[in-house]
């Protein structure tokens, strides 16, 4: 149960920082005009550009958006604002809560700008596939929640926005949010093994209709148990430490 | 340099008055919520080699103003988030009222403020106090708070762009949002200058005393001996010496004497009950004194033309020397 209040001002506080907007909203919604813009008539593997691409800047745009809670732990820690906290009624519990929700509800408005874009660039869908993606997009996004709480804990100010650009980077390519890194053989069985691979094909939901099979519940499933595990540690540490 | 009145320093009662042991007084049957007893026992608590805390003992009463006074290492700050729960001892208890400290923490019984410490970014002063306040089951009116506690001038401003002392005020008035029953201060002046930190005290006086426990650590010596009631002295995470503030003066207390006298014999004077050494120049006596009331009442007897004279109590810079001579050693600040 997170403080209606305190939620509000969290949300005040993601929505004034202009950074966060750049990375996580701003980027992925201008490479999406500059490459679907041109390509607005083609093809990929035989499903129109636009929508191909739509799926990919959401995967990346929305897991930026999530990972950067992490950031924000991180600020507040070096700020000594988690020991202020601690001497007020709100939990860790609470407190993680919180910054997850705001995590995912940057990502909303991410996907939600993205949508917008992609219908305003011809992209149409059944409702169904609409609700269906994106529900699917937010179950892909939790291992990488408890990935940027984890990474808030371990990481500090100075060092949490270049890791955190090139962890996003890193995924979202190997993910083939970009581009489709590789369509069989040994590679595609090593990206599978990354929960962003997962994310980008629940947006590919979109023109496939494709269910994630067994295999894409279990990596989620690891990473975020080991994450969560990782994460309940380093938050153990740093209490200690307080 | 305090004077101190010798029936100031006798009225005072060794240990602070430790009345109320069970913390009953916490609450009353009409619900009105009162001072609350901090009772820290046996606590000790080390970080890898360092011994920080060797075993602390304390009893504050409802109401009281302890100072938690010491050198850089004796202790302080951990004995401070020990009772705040911010910090687990590795022996000893921590009780609040008769509470653990999250307990009371999450009741809103506690208000701290931190010895570091930024405000959270991206908020006016006015959004982050009435962030907080949601926090407790039972806030004070932002609005109030901040014109008590002379925020409202810059309510509107963001975070980042206050001044130090702007800050300072601020992260006040955060502790005091919850209106708690014990307010706790890690060296809350450590970074303010003289006027701001003459300005801190003044506004502590009016609204942060009033019916509240007060525990504040500082290394500032003046400003223990002009806030506090009693004085707790530590070094290397040890109580080494615990009392009223001027008891806590006393128990090292040479007091010195000074006086106009004409024609001053310095044997003569020397031998006064009550005077361990004389000094005399010119017309003016300087006399320092184990026990100077004896050594007043006999020396304005037996020499009428002794005028201006003046009495003066050690200040706590001495004390503190004195106290903590023996155990100071260079250790690091835990």
């Amino acid at each position: 149960m997170i403080p209606v209040t305190y939620a509000r001002y969290e949300l005040v506080r993601a929505v004034r920082n202009g950074r966060f907007f750049i990375f996580s909203l701003v980027f992925p919604l201008v490479l999406f005009l500059l490459v679907a813009g041109p390509n607005k008539h083609e093809e990929l593997a035989g499903v129109p550009f636009p929508v191909y691409y739509m799926t990919g800047m959401v995967a990346w745009g929305t897991m930026g958006a999530i990972l950067t809670t992490g950031g924000r732990i991180a600020v507040e820690r070096s700020l000594g604002w988690h020991r202020q906290l601690r001497v007020t009624p709100l939990t860790a519990r609470e407190y993680l809560i919180g910054k997850v929700a705001i995590g995912y509800a940057m990502a909303l408005l991410s996907i939600a700008l993205l949508y917008s874009a992609g219908i305003g660039m011809g992209v149409s869908l059944p409702a169904g596939r609409w609700v269906e993606m994106t529900a699917m997009i937010l179950i892909g996004l939790v291992p990488f929640a408890v990935l940027g709480v984890y990474l808030g804990h371990v990481l500090n100010a100075e060092s949490i926005a270049p890791a955190l650009g090139g962890i996003t980077a890193l995924f979202a390519l190997l993910g083939g949010a970009w581009s489709p890194v590789a369509t069989d053989g040994f590679l595609l069985h090593l990206t599978q093994l990354l929960p962003s691979y997962w994310l980008v094909r629940a947006g590919q939901i979109a023109f496939d209709g494709g269910a994630w099979p067994a295999k894409a519940w279990i990596v989620i499933g690891v990473w975020t148990f080991v994450g969560a595990r990782l994460a309940a540690r380093a938050w153990r540490r740093d209490t200690q430490r307080a | 340099m305090t004077n101190v009145s010798p029936d100031q320093a006798a009225a005072a009662l060794p240990g602070g008055g430790r009345r109320d042991e069970s913390g009953a007084m916490n609450q009353t049957a009409a619900g009105i919520t009162t001072a609350t007893t901090i009772e820290l026992r046996g606590l000790e608590k080390s970080f890898g080699p360092i011994r920080a805390v060797r075993g602390v003992d304390l009893t504050i009463s409802p109401g009281e103003v302890v100072a938690l006074l010491g050198p850089n290492g004796a202790g302080k700050s951990t004995t401070l988030d020990m009772l705040l729960g911010l910090a687990e001892p590795d022996r000893g208890t921590v009780a609040i009222a008769g509470r653990p400290p999250d307990e009371a923490i999450r009741s809103g019984a506690v208000g701290a403020m931190l010895q570091t410490g930024g405000l959270l970014r991206d908020l006016t002063v006015r959004e982050l106090l009435t962030m907080l306040a949601s926090l407790y089951p039972v806030p004070v009116d932002v609005d109030e708070l901040m014109e008590l506690t002379g925020v409202a001038d810059f309510a509107r401003q963001r975070t980042e762009k206050l001044s130090g002392g702007q800050t300072q005020r601020v992260r006040f008035a955060m502790a005091l949002v919850s209106d708690p029953d014990l307010l706790v201060l890690d060296e809350p002046t450590v970074a303010m200058d003289v006027k701001t930190r003459q300005a801190f005290w003044t506004s502590m006086r009016t609204i942060g005393r009033s019916a509240r426990t007060v525990v504040f650590a500082t290394h500032y010596l003046e400003e223990a001996d002009l806030y506090a009631d009693r004085i707790v002295l530590l070094a290397q995470g040890r109580v080494v010496a615990d009392g009223p503030t001027t008891e806590v003066k006393a128990m090292v207390g040479t007091r010195t004497i000074e006086a106009t006298l004409p024609g001053a014999d310095p044997e003569r004077l020397a031998r006064v009950p009550g005077v361990a050494a004389c000094q005399v120049r010119g017309e003016v006596v300087t006399l320092t004194c184990t026990d100077s009331d004896t050594a007043l009442r006999t020396l304005l007897a037996a020499h009428p033309a002794m005028h201006d004279v003046v009495v003066r109590g050690a200040g706590l810079e001495e004390a503190f020397l004195e106290l903590t001579a023996d155990h100071h050693a260079p250790e690091e600040e835990a």
